[in-house]
C-alpha cells in the first residue's frame, strides 16, 4: 500500500519538477542531441504499474524484436511509475517541447480527442491504408482513436467493461440464489440487506465513491448507475452536457442508501485513494465483502504472477451485469475505457515509429497481452484464438456486456467534469449534502466549467 | 570630473588617465563586472521564473485541448474568474490557518521553547533533545510526508498507541485533516526554528541577564524585557523564513490527505497544482501561484516592519 503511494508521490514530484521547467521555459533536453532528432532513436512512453507488468513487458519483447530487425535504431523505453492521472500529466508535459516529446506512447481513450486538438498526436491515415491487419480491428475499438475531423490518430491495444463481482461464498451463507442476476438496483439492496443481517462483519456490497478513488469512482460506480436511468450525462446529438437530470439525483441516492445502511464501506476508506488494493487483495479474498462493481481487468490482479494472487477465485467469484434502475431496457449497463498507442505529431521518424507500433500490435504481440492484461480483445483473429477464450473463466462474461456498454464524452472539459461529479457522490456519502443539493452543486459546476451554451436542461 | 575619481583612490590608476569621462564609465563598468555573473543568475534563476509565471496567468495556457497548441492572452480573466471561484476563499482560508498555527505559533513558539530549555539543560539532555527534533528536519520532504501519514492513518501508530489505553480511534486523516497536517508541520519545522533561537541566545550577553536578576527580575520578566527584545531581529528573521517555507509546503499536505477530504485540506498550493496538472488549465494554477507570490509578500512587509521598529 506505501509503495504505490510513494510511486504515486514520487512521479507528482517530477511532475513538479517538470511543471516548473514548463513555467520558467527551461526545455530540458535543449535541442537535438539524444532527443527525437537523432535518426536511429526511437523514444517510447508508456505507463508502467510495477515490476514486470503486462505493458512493460511487451514494450520489452517488442524492443528485442525491433531492434534485431533494424540494426542502426536504438528503442529507448521510457517507463513512467504512477496513477492514470499522474502519467497523463507527465506526458502532456513532455509533448509541450518537440525536444522532449516521445515518438511512440500509451495514450488512454479518453484524452485522444483532446490531445489531437493539442497537436500532440499524428494523423495514422496514410499509414494505416497501407496496414492489412487493421481491417481485423473490430469497429468500436476503432472509433476510440478516431478524432472530430474523422481521421485517425491511434490504434486500440484493447478495451474493457464492468460488471458485478461478487463472492459466491459471502452470497451462499446468507441464502442469496447463485449464479446471483439482479434485475434492478432495488435487488441489489435486498441482497446486501440480506448478506448485512446474516454477517454483520461483511460488506456487503461495496461501490466506489468520492475523489480518492478519482476516475474508478466515475468509471467502475456512478456511470453504472446514472447510464441505467433514463437520463444522460451527455448529450452526444446536442453536444451539449446534461443539468436538472433526476437521474443524476436518483444515482446519488442509491449510493447514500448505500453507504447510510453501511451495506458499502465506511466513508472514510471510501476516500482511501488505494482501497481498491484492499479490495481486490483482502476483502474479496477474505470472504469479506459480498460484491463490487470492478473492471474487466480484475482476474489480472489475481491469476498467476498478478498483484494479488489468488487461485480459487475462478471458483469463488461470480460475475452477473450491472442492473438498470427498475429493470428498463436493455436491461444491463456497462462503462468502456481502454488504452492505445499513438505517434507523436512532431516524431522525427514516422515510418519507424509506425512500424514499431505495428510490431507491438502484431497478433502474437497482442494476444499475449491481452490474456495477461486481462483485456477484452480488439483483433478478430485475437477474439477468435483459444489461448484468449481459455485464459480466464470470465472472458465471456464480461465480453458480452460489449452490447451494453457505453463510453465517456472524451471532450477537453471531461476531466473537471468527471471530478464534480465524483465531489458530487463524495458530498453525499460523507452526508455533507443530500443527492438534490449535491446535484445542484454539480449542476452549477458544469454550467461554469462548459458555459451556459453548452448544457442542456433535462 | 577627476574629483570623481580621485574619491576612490584605489580604482584610480586602473581607469586610464586623461579621458575623464569615459574613464569614470569604465570605472562603473569595471565595477559592476565581477557583479554581472550573479546578476545575470539571479535575473534568470529567480526574476525570470517569477516575470513568466506573471506573464503565464495572463493567458488561457493549457495542457491539453486547443489552448494547448495556441495559448491566448486572456488579460486579467483568470484572475476574475479565481475572485468568483467557490474554492478560493476556503483554499485561502486554509492555507493562513496552516501558516498561522503550524509556523507562527507552532513552529516559532515551539522552536524558542525548545532553545530556551536547552540552554539551561545540561549538556547530555540538549543533545539528546537537538538529535530528536533535527532528526524530523533532517528527513527530505517525502519520507517526513510518509512517516507522518503512517503515524496519523486509519491503523497508524497514533491510534495503536491510543488504542492500548483504552481510547477509540480516531480517523486523524478523515476527521481532522487540518490538525493532522498542522501537528505534521510542527513536527517537521521546529528544528529550524530552534536552531535559529539557539544560536540568536547564544549572543545574548550573560551580564545584561544577570544584572537583571539582581534587580530582582524574575525568569519571566527577563525573557519580556530583557531576552526577548535582544533577539528581535531573530524572532522576525525566523518568521519570515518559516512563514515562506510552510506558505509553499505542497508535498506534505499531498501525501498526508491530497487536499481532502472534500477539499477540507486543500490550501492554494494543491488547488494550484489540481487546476494546472489535473484539470490541464497551466494558465489558472499559475494565477493561483501568483497570488500566493502576493501573499507572501504581504507577509514579508509585515515582518520587514517588525524589523525596523525600534
Amino acid at each position: 500500500m506505501r509503495g504505490t503511494r510513494n510511486t504515486s508521490v514520487k512521479s507528482s514530484l517530477s511532475l513538479i519538477a517538470a511543471g516548473l521547467l514548463v513555467l520558467t521555459g527551461c526545455s530540458a533536453g535543449g535541442g537535438g542531441g539524444a532527443g527525437a532528432g537523432d535518426d536511429s532513436t526511437l523514444r517510447i512512453v508508456y505507463q508502467k504499474s510495477g515490476e514486470g507488468s503486462p505493458l512493460d513487458t511487451l514494450m520489452q519483447d517488442v524492443k528485442t524484436q525491433f531492434e534485431a530487425g533494424n540494426e542502426n535504431v536504438t528503442v529507448q523505453l521510457e517507463p513512467v511509475e504512477g496513477s492514470d492521472e499522474d502519467y497523463a500529466t507527465r506526458l502532456a508535459l513532455s509533448q509541450r517541447s518537440p525536444d522532449t516529446a516521445p515518438d511512440v506512447f500509451y495514450e488512454d481513450t479518453f484524452k485522444v480527442r483532446s490531445d489531437v486538438d493539442a497537436g500532440y498526436l499524428l494523423n495514422l491515415d496514410p499509414y494505416l491504408e497501407e496496414w492489412p491487419d487493421w481491417e481485423r480491428f473490430n469497429d468500436g475499438a476503432k472509433a476510440a482513436g478516431v478524432a472530430d475531423d474523422g481521421a485517425t490518430y491511434a490504434v486500440p491495444l484493447g478495451t474493457d467493461t464492468r460488471v458485478i463481482w461478487y463472492n459466491k461464498n459471502v452470497l451462499e451463507a446468507a441464502g442469496v440464489e447463485v449464479p446471483w442476476a439482479p434485475k434492478t438496483w432495488d435487488d441489489i439492496l435486498a441482497a446486501a440487506r440480506q448478506i448485512k443481517e446474516s454477517q454483520p462483519d461483511v460488506v456487503p456490497f461495496n461501490m466506489y465513491a468520492g475523489t480518492g478513488t478519482g476516475e474508478g469512482t466515475v468509471m467502475q460506480s456512478f456511470y453504472e448507475l446514472l447510464y441505467g436511468t433514463d437520463s444522460q450525462l451527455y448529450n452526444e446529438d446536442q453536444q451539449k452536457w446534461v443539468v436538472g437530470s433526476q437521474g443524476f439525483v436518483d444515482s446519488l441516492a442509491f449510493l447514500k442508501t448505500l453507504y447510510d445502511e453501511e451495506l458499502a464501506l465506511t466513508p472514510a476508506q471510501a476516500l482511501d485513494p488505494n482501497i481498491w488494493q484492499a479490495v481486490f487483495g483482502e476483502y474479496l479474498p477474505e470472504d469479506r465483502m459480498g460484491g463490487v462493481v470492478e473492471g474487466s481487468y480484475s482476474p489480472s490482479f489475481w491469476q498467476e504472477g498478478g498483484m494479488f494472487e489468488w487461485a480459487e477465485y475462478g471458483d469463488v467469484m461470480g460475475v452477473a451485469p450491472f442492473p438498470t434502475q427498475n429493470g428498463q431496457e436493455p436491461g444491463a449497463v456497462s462503462m468502456s475505457g481502454g488504452w492505445t498507442l499513438a505517434i507523436g505529431a512532431n516524431s522525427q521518424n514516422p515510418d519507424l515509429a509506425f512500424e514499431f507500433l505495428t510490431t507491438a500490435m502484431n497478433q502474437e504481440n497482442l494476444l499475449k497481452y491481452t490474456v495477461d492484461n486481462s483485456q477484452i480483445a480488439v483483433r478478430s483473429d485475437i477474439a477468435d484464438d483459444p489461448t484468449y477464450l481459455e485464459s480466464n473463466p470470465f472472458v465471456a462474461d464480461v465480453s458480452e456486456v460489449v452490447d451494453v456498454t457505453h463510453y465517456r464524452p472524451a471532450t477537453s472539459d471531461y476531466p473537471e467534469i468527471s471530478t464534480a461529479a465524483q465531489q458530487a457522490t463524495e458530498a453525499v456519502i460523507t452526508g455533507e449534502r443530500t443527492p438534490e443539493e449535491a446535484a445542484a452543486d454539480y449542476d452549477a459546476a458544469v454550467r461554469d466549467i462548459v458555459g451556459a451554451d453548452n448544457v442542456v436542461e433535462e | 570630473m577627476t574629483a570623481g575619481t580621485s574619491t576612490r583612490p584605489e580604482l584610480g590608476p586602473g581607469t586610464g588617465p586623461g579621458h575623464g569621462n569615459s574613464g569614470r564609465t569604465g570605472a562603473l563598468w569595471l565595477k559592476l563586472l565581477p557583479l554581472a555573473p550573479a546578476i545575470a543568475l539571479l535575473g534568470i534563476f529567480l526574476a525570470g521564473p517569477i516575470i513568466f509565471s506573471v506573464y503565464g496567468s495572463f493567458t488561457n495556457a493549457a495542457l491539453t485541448g486547443k489552448n494547448a497548441k495556441d495559448p491566448q492572452f486572456i488579460g486579467f480573466e483568470n484572475y476574475a474568474d479565481l475572485f468568483r471561484d467557490p474554492n478560493f476563499p476556503q483554499s485561502l482560508w486554509l492555507t493562513v490557518l496552516f501558516v498561522f498555527a503550524s509556523a507562527i505559533v507552532g513552529q516559532n513558539l515551539l522552536g524558542l521553547g525548545t532553545a530556551l530549555l536547552m540552554n539551561k539543560a545540561t549538556k547530555a539532555i540538549a543533545a539528546v533533545v537537538g538529535v530528536c527534533v533535527v532528526a524530523a528536519w533532517v528527513l527530505p520532504e517525502i519520507v517526513a510526508a510518509f512517516v507522518a501519514y503512517a503515524f496519523f492513518f486509519r491503523e497508524g501508530t497514533l491510534n495503536q498507541l491510543t488504542a492500548t489505553v483504552g481510547i477509540a480511534p480516531v480517523d486523524w486523516l478523515f476527521e481532522h485533516p487540518m490538525l493532522a497536517i498542522i501537528l505534521a508541520n510542527i513536527w517537521r519545522g521546529t528544528a529550524f526554528s530552534m536552531m535559529v533561537y539557539q544560536a540568536a541566545l547564544n549572543d545574548v550577553p550573560q551580564e545584561i541577564s544577570e544584572s537583571a536578576m539582581i534587580d530582582g527580575a524574575g525568569g519571566a520578566l527577563r525573557l519580556w524585557y530583557i531576552t526577548l527584545p535582544m533577539i528581535r531581529r531573530s524572532i522576525a528573521t525566523n518568521l519570515m523564513l518559516i512563514t515562506l517555507q510552510t506558505l509553499a509546503v505542497f508535498t506534505l499536505i499531498y501525501v498526508m490527505t491530497a487536499g481532502g477530504p472534500s477539499r477540507r485540506s486543500a490550501t492554494l498550493p494543491v488547488m494550484a497544482y489540481e487546476e494546472a496538472f489535473r484539470y490541464s488549465n497551466i494558465g489558472y494554477g499559475t494565477a493561483i501561484a501568483v497570488v500566493m507570490i502576493l501573499i507572501g509578500a504581504v507577509f514579508s512587509v509585515v515582518y520587514i516592519r517588525l524589523l525596523k521598529e525600534k
